[in-house]
């Protein structure tokens, strides 16, 4: 699917790129935001994976002779009220980011996935229930869910993930039922059913990949939606608990009064919020311009 | 068209009615309740004043005589006592409505005029600079988180003016109570902006691309009319259906935004209500908040068939 695309890509800009090094270059020069977009997300992955080695201090080691140092030689970044560095606790922040973002889009995908698939392609009285689960969900704002269901739930990084997840599933549910009303209804999955293969087998194997392409695209915005949301839960009190540097968390501890004060305290936890998802934003666009040509601008 | 609205009235309450459950259930899963945060902030707890709060305030009950109380009352109009403050909830409540709703309109009008605007210039120039130049800017809009934002602008009102705009139930004068609203209307409609900006262009380059546009240039219409009067007469329509997903979106905005900027509106009074465990007060809210969401998704579909002809309701 992805090489006929980008064949396709080649042919239509009429480019000679030559091997597989020339398609890149050249898929780079076309989707230049998409790009750094990418840059910017392997970045943040990267960090993710080796805060261990970036990171100058510990994130959680509590030094009262450095409280609210200003950025400088020693703390990058300044530190916080207890002298944490602030750079350190951003690089460790994340992990939580991405455990969240990722955790929340793998399991509201799959669930809405589920859902859309079997009320799409069984239809009857299944469609039917599956609708008015997802009406109930879709009726109440994505904050205001994950902001009950994280404070029922309790907090914790799992609980969050969960509070997330949950909001995130009738979007993708609706999307993938639409599309496979209209995969049903297709030669192919007739040929399949006259070839005697099960409902199952053709569900899984025949309409499933064919949504794949707006699933990707959905599936990268609903990882922004999930960081910004965990920061918005984390900054309000109700996401993932002290001590751990959640970057909403880092803006929430009395940040008004900072804004005076320690304007690096509010400054560097955003910055990193607001680029990760800017990242993840810019690959989306440029992933649905690849993908789903239809709502190509 | 009768027969739909009376299906659609009714799958109305069927949502309506769900949503109430899910709340209902999922706040009866919290762990502790009013009674324990209140003993835990006391500092000692004596087990048989306790149990007589509980029962003062009905959590000793069985979980479906709980949920019948809420609904038969909330049917009658009464929303019951907040805990925390002991005054009926619908006291508690409906003052503070004008007040987030003020914000709401404000931002939502700042979101259009912002956004409509860009998002035709951008299309028109669809590939400039400065098409390109936009599409980033909303896109780092859309990035920002709300609370974030609102933070930056206290920041800078400190930087500028030295003071940060403090919210004030009695405004001396018009301009104050409208710079006191309009600041953190900015923060959240911002955000929104970039969503309509970028809906009006793609619906915009979607209309530029028909051939009645393609007749009107032929005739000779100038670009200046065939843009406006043509084209975004018709571009216009899928906007108004974003204004649904629009109240979702300013909602999640206004809850942090009422937060940083400390305003005493619905939105902030619903997570302190959460904190507190105020259980009467906590789904009350979030029925109003669902029930505002509904139903401004069923007028924007009625709105939606009247501006568009094309749309048959129920066919």
């Amino acid at each position: 699917m992805k090489q006929l695309e980008i064949d396709a890509e080649l042919k239509k800009a009429g480019a000679h790129a030559k091997g597989r090094f020339g398609e890149l270059r050249f898929l780079a020069r076309r989707y230049l935001l998409g790009t750094i977009g990418l840059v910017i997300m392997i970045m943040f992955i990267l960090t993710a994976l080796f805060a261990e080695w970036i990171a100058p201090f510990d994130p959680l080691t509590v030094n009262a002779k450095q409280a609210l140092a200003a950025p400088g030689a020693l703390h990058w970044l300044g530190a916080d009220s207890f002298g944490r560095d602030v750079f350190s606790r951003i690089v460790y922040g994340t992990r939580i980011s991405m455990a969240v973002g990722i955790g929340s889009m793998l399991l509201g995908s799959s669930l809405g996935v589920v859902i859309g698939l079997t009320s799409g392609y069984l239809g009857g009285w299944v469609d039917l229930v599956f609708q008015r689960l997802v009406d109930i969900l879709q009726a109440l704002p994505l904050l205001v869910l994950a902001l009950v269901m994280a404070a029922a739930l309790g907090p914790s990084l799992q609980n969050t993930i969960l509070a997330i997840a949950i909001p995130l599933v009738p979007t993708v549910a609706r999307v993938i039922r639409a599309n496979t009303l209209t995969l049903r209804e297709l030669p192919f999955v007739e040929a399949a059913k006259a070839a005697g293969m099960s409902e199952t087998r053709i569900a899984l194997r025949h309409v499933l990949p064919n949504t794949l392409a707006p699933l990707i695209v959905l599936a990268t915005a609903q990882f922004g939606s999930a960081i910004l949301t965990e920061a918005s839960l984390s900054f309000l009190g109700l996401g993932i608990p002290e001590p751990h540097p959640s970057w909403g968390r880092m803006l929430s501890e009395s940040a008004a009064e900072y804004v005076r004060t320690a304007p690096w305290l509010v400054i560097f936890p955003g910055l990193a919020i607001s680029l990760i998802v800017f990242g993840t934003n810019l690959l989306g666009d440029a992933l649905r311009d690849i993908l789903d040509p239809r709502q190509r601008t | 068209m009768l027969s739909y609205l009376v299906q659609r009235l009714f799958l109305m309450l069927v949502t309506l009615f769900g949503i109430s459950l899910v709340i209902f259930a999922l706040l009866r899963i919290v762990p502790g309740n009013i009674v324990d945060v209140l003993f835990d902030a006391a500092g000692f707890v004596d087990p048989a004043e306790k149990i007589k709060i509980e029962k003062d305030l009905g959590l000793d009950q069985p979980i479906v005589v709980q949920y019948a109380t809420w609904i038969g009352g909330l049917l009658r109009g009464d929303l019951g006592f907040s805990y925390v403050s002991e005054k009926p909830a619908l006291a508690e409540i409906l003052p503070r409505i004008p007040i987030t709703a003020r914000l709401a309109g404000l931002a939502l009008l700042f979101a259009v005029s912002l956004g409509v605007p860009l998002g035709v210039v951008s299309a028109v120039k669809q590939n400039t600079r400065l098409d390109y130049f936009l599409r980033v800017v909303s896109l780092a809009g859309l990035s920002l988180p709300a609370f974030w934002l609102g933070l930056l602008i206290l920041m800078a009102s400190v930087a500028l003016f030295g003071t940060i705009p403090i919210y004030n139930a009695a405004p001396k004068s018009m301009w104050d109570s409208f710079v006191m609203y309009a600041v953190p209307a900015a923060a959240v409609g911002l955000r929104s902006s970039a969503l309509i900006m970028r809906l009006t262009r793609s619906s915009m380059l979607e209309v530029l691309r028909q051939d009645y546009i393609r007749t009107a240039r032929s005739k000779g219409a100038s670009e200046r009319s065939i843009n406006y009067s043509h084209a975004l007469k018709n571009a216009i329509l899928p906007i108004v259906t974003i204004i649904g997903v629009e109240a979702a979106f300013l909602i999640g905005g206004l809850i942090v935004t009422e937060t940083v900027f400390n305003i005493p509106g619905v939105a902030r009074f619903l997570v302190e209500a959460i904190r507190w465990r105020d259980y009467p007060i906590v789904q009350n809210l979030v029925m109003f908040i669902a029930v505002v969401v509904v139903v401004v998704n069923f007028v924007v579909d009625l709105l939606y068939a009247a501006l568009d002809p094309r749309i048959k309701l129920g066919a």
